[in-house]
């Protein structure tokens, strides 16, 4: 990607953690730890990695995407609407009782949603289900399902994995977002999911660790995903990640898991994303 | 009963999916482990592309059931009952109910007639479970040919679908120009004294049961309910309002199946006795079906006992 590109997704980037905090402070609830620490990844996928057409959410042959961490939907939702599936002001009405925006991902409301979720360890099934749906079908469509690392605890992650590998899924591509935190603290305290690399790779995926916050890395990684089509294998991306990425309080902070800030706190907020956005303008 | 060839209807799910696969090319299979079992091997051996083994893993199984039914195909997931509305609840609740996606369950070896296995494989709460799902539909067929015209019914509605098949041998009472519709009971006899309302494997059982009672002077109004849900409503009223009193016989737990779902909805708009008929709040246990029925009350005799009694 040439350096105007990437600094186009830079500038997105942080457009999507401004949206993640206004959805939230809106909801008054919600998830804006996961959501932040994947926002450079749902910025990459739904501007760069994805065959997709905000115009028509539900055509045939486009890739797929599901958050099997659906309690990130704010980032998601960030991400389509500022795509253009949806109008980016509705973002405030994030879990209001008469928003389509629910606080989980309904594909039902939501354009461009592929799959509802939320219950953890459950997307990964329905993407592997896609991508098996999609080699019987004879169709070029990728399908990419985004966990958490906490979520890896959820044996049925382990189900999913097994059939992926079984069934070839190359088309399939597994990100983890390893940011070391889930509710009660840190994932190595609260139930040790490492080494997440080893799991995977004899699970017989190919596994590939990057720093989730850096899209050279992240570009890298996509194309290896792309190469590995006709090996066989399904691919597993394992990105390191800091939670609450981009707002200083809570970065690397388990309390911010699921709640939202308060008016003093999202004015901060989007003042350092502020700040952010003036620094990549004039670097 | 004059007919007595005897089929399994979980054999009859793997006749009429394999008969289903040569016409509908968007048909898939997914099993987990059990194919011999739950009869879906008759489809895998025709169709040995469509047909998707997914392991000892149920919950992945329903999920990529999920997936599948988003690519435009129309999986049907098969399993035990124990484990497809058991162990899988949540994946049915969350991941194909709430998002409503056109995948069907044939879930075989449900109730206590599954026999010797014993109490952990002898589901009789799959249809409370089920039914408690919003959208969903939900089906428990009498016979061999009932459950055919079932699954094809199943196959061309949107929609989730529960369907409910058994491992033992029952006889085939239906005439093969029997014309099934999802969501409307069949009428099997007429009668004014009391009407016998059941699903499943204890149909034959009330219809041995009804001509016993007739015999013995109490007109029966007998009542084959293949849909759970959504209930045929108008013909449960017109069977209250006729009779006065309700017998319902399920192969499931007395607990939310098709007793209290015949109970609750005339409770609202025609209170009516109801006596049900089922699987008390027990487990099952081990033991050859027929013996295991008789022990839980689930043969024509204690229907007959059991109506009599009701209609003093």
């Amino acid at each position: 990607m040439t350096a105007s590109e990437k600094k186009d997704l830079q500038l997105t980037a942080v457009r999507v953690r401004e949206d993640i905090l206004t959805a939230t402070h809106g909801a008054k609830s919600g998830h804006p730890g996961g959501s932040l620490s994947a926002a450079d990844m749902f910025t990459y996928l739904y501007f760069r990695e994805m065959r997709i057409d905000p115009k028509d959410p539900k055509k045939d042959d486009r890739d797929r995407f599901v958050l099997s961490k659906g309690h990130t939907a704010p980032g998601l939702y960030s991400a389509l609407a500022i795509r253009g599936y949806f109008p980016e002001e509705d973002l405030a009405n994030l879990r209001h009782t008469d928003s389509y925006l629910q606080g989980h991902p309904n594909m039902n409301t939501v354009p461009g949603i592929d799959m509802s979720t939320g219950s953890l360890g459950q997307g990964l099934s329905a993407a592997a289900g896609m991508a098996k749906g999609a080699k019987y079908l004879g169709k070029d469509i990728n399908v990419y399902s985004l966990l958490g690392d906490g979520e890896l605890a959820e044996g049925q992650i382990w189900e999913a994995t097994m059939f992926a590998a079984h069934y070839s899924l190359d088309n399939l591509c597994i990100i983890v977002d390893k940011n070391g935190l889930q509710i009660d603290g840190w994932t190595k305290d609260v139930m040790n999911t490492d080494p997440v690399d080893e799991k995977f790779k004899s699970f017989g995926c190919d596994v590939i660790c990057i720093n989730g916050h850096d899209f050279d890395e992240i570009e890298k990684a996509f194309d290896r995903f792309h190469k590995n089509h006709g090996s066989g294998k399904p691919t597993c991306i394992i990105m390191s990640t800091t939670k609450g990425k981009g707002v200083s309080y809570m970065e690397n902070q388990a309390g911010w898991h699921g709640k939202a800030p308060n008016d003093d706190e999202y004015k901060q907020g989007m003042e350092e994303l502020a700040a952010a956005r003036k620094a990549i303008e004039e670097a | 009963m004059a007919e007595i060839t005897k089929i399994a209807t979980r054999d009859s799910y793997g006749n009429a999916l394999k008969e289903l696969g040569a016409t509908c090319d968007n048909l898939v299979v997914l099993d987990a482990d059990l194919a011999g079992a739950t009869k879906t091997a008759t489809f895998q051996k025709a169709f040995p592309d469509r047909h998707f083994d997914c392991g000892i893993a149920e919950a992945n199984m329903i999920n990529v059931a999920a997936g599948l039914s988003t690519m435009g195909l129309v999986p049907f997931a098969a399993t035990f009952a124990m484990f497809a509305a058991g162990r899988a609840y949540e994946q049915v609740r969350n991941t194909l109910g709430y998002p409503h996606l056109n995948v069907k369950i044939g879930a075989t070896h449900g109730g206590i007639s599954v026999g010797e296995d014993g109490a952990s494989h002898q589901c009789c709460e799959d249809f409370a479970l089920m039914r408690t799902i919003p959208g969903m539909t939900v089906m428990c067929p009498s016979d061999d040919i009932e459950a055919k015209a079932m699954v094809k019914a199943a196959y061309e509605m949107e929609g989730p679908v529960y369907m409910r098949f058994g491992r033992a041998a029952t006889p085939v009472f239906h005439k093969e120009d029997y014309k099934f519709t999802i969501g409307k009971g069949e009428v099997l006899h007429e009668g004014t004294d009391v009407a016998i309302i059941a699903n499943g494997i204890m149909v034959p059982e009330a219809i041995d049961a009804c001509e016993q009672l007739e015999k013995d002077g109490v007109s029966v109004y007998l009542i084959n309910m293949p849909t759970i849900k959504p209930l045929d409503e108008p013909l449960v009223l017109d069977a209250a309002k006729k009779c006065g009193r309700i017998v319902t016989v399920e192969e499931h737990n007395i607990i939310g199946g098709l007793g209290e779902a015949v109970a609750g909805y005339l409770s609202e708009v025609h209170p009516t006795p109801v006596k049900r008929i089922g699987v008390g709040d027990e487990f099952g246990h081990s033991g050859p079906a027929g013996e295991l029925l008789k022990a839980f009350g689930l043969c024509a005799e204690n229907i007959v006992k059991v109506t009599k009694e009701f209609n003093k």
